[in-house]
């Protein structure tokens, strides 16, 4: 049983202490905007923010939410998240789209902490955020353009 | 004897010799996974000799991935058995990672066995100064000694972080599908503190 936030608001969630936080949200909080890739923090599918942080939710137990800040891309919202999601349909950024909700998880925690990112800045902060389509072109692009709209 | 029986023989002598030709290989790689205590090592008479001697037997430990995969020589750690760490993390200005990619985006303060991923509380790179990788065991023996390179520590100081300390004592419980380093960590401890109180000679190479 474990006390936590998820998207502001008060959750209580009772899972046994080995049971990933991507289940919690998608199994039962019916949460599904993040995606379920690997299980084994591979691939970047499943990123969400906790505590103001990338995270990735199939290999963080429930055992360790017990008074978090849990942030899923359902939830997420400010300047940068509004400046990354306006970029990301400006540039037609996804193709199949299954990664992407991880892709800008990670986008906006990059710019959250780096307002005027490098292109080594971004290849080293979206390295774990796999995308079949290999859309990382388009990506790198937008995150420069939402950093130029956050005026940074 | 009958014609049946022949074959049967036969088939039992390939057994044996089977069995013989591979006893001294598994002889050896149990021996990997052990830790011989300082005593083993009473009937070399020079004192050098024999503290290099201890030395080079906690350097199973040392140079076990468990040990090595944290302290590489350049910005990316390894894993398994010592390929490049998937995804392609970067050491950071602090040993802790980058931006999104820091070592607690995936790494938990426990093992968390249901993802394959390992943790402690002080899951971190060691810094570029202790890099082990690439390097001698003898270079490694320098290094841990010179203060310059270990941190600032005493040797006192060096013998109690490899006898108490809680990530290095993750190499003996690395969770599921990772070897643990040879013997426990307090039988590593009296290595160390043996080849230390013996003056902490190092191995040649």
């Amino acid at each position: 049983m474990a006390n936590l936030r998820i998207n502001g608001a008060a959750r209580t969630v009772a899972a046994d202490d080995d049971i990933p936080l991507l289940w919690v949200l998608r199994e039962q909080l019916q949460m599904t905007g993040t995606k379920y890739g690997c299980g084994i923090a591979q691939c970047g599918a499943c990123t969400v923010h906790i505590d103001g942080r990338a995270a990735r939710a199939c290999v963080t137990p429930a055992a360790v939410l017990q008074g978090r800040e849990v942030v899923t891309i359902e939830g997420v919202s400010g300047d940068v998240a509004r400046a990354v999601q306006e970029t990301w349909r400006r540039l037609d950024v996804a193709q199949c789209g299954y990664c992407q909700s991880g892709q800008i998880m990670s986008a906006i925690a990059l710019l959250s902490e780096i307002r005027r990112p490098s292109d080594a800045d971004i290849d080293a902060a979206m390295t774990g955020n796999v995308c079949r389509c290999a859309t990382y072109v388009r990506i790198r692009a937008a995150i420069h353009e939402a950093a130029t709209t956050l005026g940074a | 004897m009958s014609a049946r029986v022949v074959p049967l023989i036969a088939a039992a002598a390939t057994l044996v010799a089977t069995a013989t030709a591979l006893a001294p290989m598994m002889a050896r790689a149990q021996a990997g996974r052990t830790l011989s205590a300082p005593s083993a090592f009473a009937g070399i008479r020079d004192p050098a000799a024999r503290s290099a001697a201890m030395f080079t037997e906690a350097g199973k430990v040392l140079q076990h991935p468990r040990c090595l995969n944290c302290h590489p020589d350049g910005d990316r750690p390894t894993q398994g058995d010592g390929y490049p760490h998937q995804p392609a993390v970067q050491r950071g200005a602090d040993g802790l990672g980058v931006t999104t990619m820091r070592c607690a985006t995936c790494h938990q303060a426990a093992n968390f066995d249901a993802g394959h991923v390992p943790g402690n509380p002080k899951w971190q790179l060691a810094p570029v100064a202790m890099a082990w990788q690439k390097r001698t065991l003898g270079q490694i023996c320098e290094q841990v000694k010179d203060p310059a390179r270990n941190g600032g520590h005493s040797l006192a100081e060096i013998v109690e972080h490899m006898a108490k300390d809680e990530l290095v004592g993750w190499a003996w419980t690395p969770g599921v599908g990772r070897e643990p380093a040879p013997g426990t960590q307090a039988a590593f401890g009296s290595l160390v503190k043996a080849w230390a109180d013996s003056g902490a000679a190092c191995p040649t190479r």
